[in-house]
């Protein structure tokens, strides 16, 4: 997957994802409002198929699933952080959201054009030529995104049993 | 090689004898707990689950309930209990659900606990292996009896000195914050002489703070404090877990809580980002809230009556006080907590979560700054994205209120 990068710092938490006070407007409008008190035009301007990039504890906070979804909603291909809070990896990866653990990420400039493998953990930036190496992520989650998250994952899953039983 | 107490745990519930840092574990959990607000935002309920006697609703994020969105959740949430014939907490009988989930000793020694909400890691104070996980997995664990853990490496905080007067397990946390920052990707462990004297409402108060740390499990020993109050809530068996001797930690750090005195956290986030309070300018505020999970509890309550007795709040600043739970905010009106504070000219709103997610009972304007015991200080966390929310313990967020800006409060 190809894109172009938006670059956060550290500890980009839930709220500023997700912000509460639109949390129970429906996911159209909360995404509306992703990041916009750190960055304003963010919303208006990611295109479908751009990369998040954030620095150390990113989506600290809350375990409240919008703020992937709004990210996902937003078209975001997948986020790349040095390190993400546990709980809103689970979420991101749960609803089908690639997060991708970069130690260099620093190394990413706003605006990069950015070739992401998740799987192999690599990340090519095309705006530099530079090769960057990541974790890849685990086969058992892996699967979980090739599913398109968790629910779709059950889904099958149910499905399955249903199969073996009749 | 040994494992730690959160190992231990995961080991047990994946059926497996050993685990390590890297493994991922596909767990039987022993409790579920759901709150309100996952059913006021979610589009699916469950048509079965594994099973109905692991499962609890708690109500709490919205209660009572300030819009029709809110009650049509708690509506879905009761329909949902009643069939499947699971353990509810409707408003009158409810709390924050970290409480309830303590007073109820819904969280037991040694065993595995899912809930909705971030700051589960509260339990720990219970030696319960517990952590956030988000609506989908929920449903999944309710569904299924199953959720998904990484084994992460543990870090032991080994606690030894006095107390200073007025220093609590929130000013650990700051502190802790203020050295070492954050412990993602970390199980956190505690023990020593000083874990020892915390009264239980401390501890997990400071279990539940480690969300803040973005800390995974948080665990703390089963002494003789933890099983007797466990002894008088609850008949059901246990088996609490110790780390063993040669358990692997990838780090012991020892604190000595005589060099901690009252902290403050400082907008918008909490690692890297706390001070003492001495050593903060004269901070003016607007409102001052003594509630949440973290801090709503009767030590908390009992902290700001002493503070408050026969004093005022500043005349520019409203203090709202939200006890944690029905059974705290009975005891507190018991002991005269509650007239105390009400005296001074504080709110007592009901047991929710309100004003810490910025919800209700105590939304910022614009412009406006808070002094809050809550758990948060994330941009624009208690209303508008123009506030700011500085965090504190609850002696030092009374003191706050009646002098009108941040002190600490051994100086009123």
């Amino acid at each position: 997957m190809s894109g172009t990068s938006w670059v956060f710092g550290d500890n980009v938490d839930t709220d500023v994802l997700a912000p509460g006070k639109y949390m129970k407007s429906g996911i159209e409008e909360l995404a509306r409002h992703c990041l916009e008190s750190v960055l304003p035009n963010f919303a208006a301007d990611v295109r479908p198929g751009d990369f998040v990039v954030g620095g150390r504890n990113f989506g600290a906070g809350s375990s409240r699933e919008q703020a992937p979804e709004a990210l996902r909603h937003l078209g975001v291909a997948a986020l790349v952080a040095v390190s993400y809070a546990g709980l809103f990896y689970r979420n991101a990866i749960n609803l089908g959201l690639p997060a991708i653990v970069c130690a260099n990420a620093g190394r990413i400039r706003a605006g990069d054009r950015l070739n992401v493998d998740p799987e192999a953990g690599r990340i090519e930036n095309l705006s530099t030529g530079e090769s960057l190496d990541c974790e890849p992520i685990p086969p058992h989650l892996a699967q979980l995104l090739r599913d398109g998250g968790l629910m779709p994952h059950l889904e099958k899953r149910l499905a399955r049993e249903r199969g073996i039983r009749s | 090689m040994g494992m730690t107490m959160a190992e231990k745990v995961l080991a047990r519930a994946s059926g497996r004898e050993v685990v390590r840092p890297g493994d991922i574990l596909e767990c039987s959990v022993d409790q579920v707990v759901q709150v309100d607000l996952s059913f006021a935002l979610m589009d699916k309920v469950p048509t079965r689950v594994k099973s109905p006697e692991k499962i609890s609703v708690i109500f709490d994020h919205s209660v009572p309930a300030p819009s029709v969105k809110d009650a049509d959740g708690m509506a879905i949430a009761r329909r949902y209990a009643r069939k499947f014939g699971l353990k509810l907490y409707d408003v009158g009988r409810h709390g924050i659900c970290h409480q309830v989930i303590m007073e109820n000793a819904i969280a037991l020694p040694g065993t595995l606990l899912a809930c909705g909400d971030s700051h589960t890691c509260a339990a720990g104070a219970l030696n319960c292996a517990a952590r956030g996980l988000g609506d989908a997995e929920i449903l999944h664990a309710a569904c299924k009896g199953t959720a998904w853990y990484i084994v992460y490496p543990t870090v032991l905080f080994e606690l030894e000195g006095n107390w200073g007067e007025w220093v609590s397990g929130k000013d650990v946390l700051f502190y802790i914050a203020d050295k070492h920052g954050d412990f993602v990707n970390h199980n956190l462990e505690f023990n020593g002489g000083a874990v020892e004297e915390m009264i239980l409402d401390d501890r997990h108060t400071l279990a539940t703070m480690c969300t803040e740390l973005s800390a995974e499990f948080v665990m703390f020993p089963a002494d003789a404090k933890l099983l007797s109050y466990l002894r008088e809530r609850t008949d059901r068996a246990f088996e609490p877990v110790s780390s063993d001797p040669d358990a692997v930690f990838e780090s012991v750090l020892p604190i000595d809580v005589s060099d901690i005195e009252p902290y403050v956290a400082l907008p918008h986030s909490v690692p890297h980002n706390t001070i003492p309070i001495r050593k903060l300018d004269r901070v003016r505020i607007d409102q001052a809230f003594i509630g949440s999970c973290a801090n709503g509890k009767l030590q908390d309550l009992s902290a700001a009556a002493t503070i408050l007795k026969g004093k005022r709040v500043a005349p520019e600043v409203r203090l709202i006080v939200t006890p944690s739970s029905q059974e705290v905010y009975l005891e507190a009106v018991r002991l005269g907590y509650v007239s105390t504070l009400v005296e001074a000219g504080a709110v007592i709103t009901p047991p929710t979560c309100g004003a810490c997610f910025g919800h209700h009972m105590g939304v910022l304007a614009r412009g406006e700054r808070c002094i809050s015991s809550s758990t948060r200080n994330f941009k624009g966390r208690m209303g508008s994205s123009e506030s700011e929310v500085y965090l504190a313990s609850p002696a030092s967020v009374a003191a706050s209120a009646m002098t009108g800006y941040i002190v600490d409060p051994r100086e009123v």
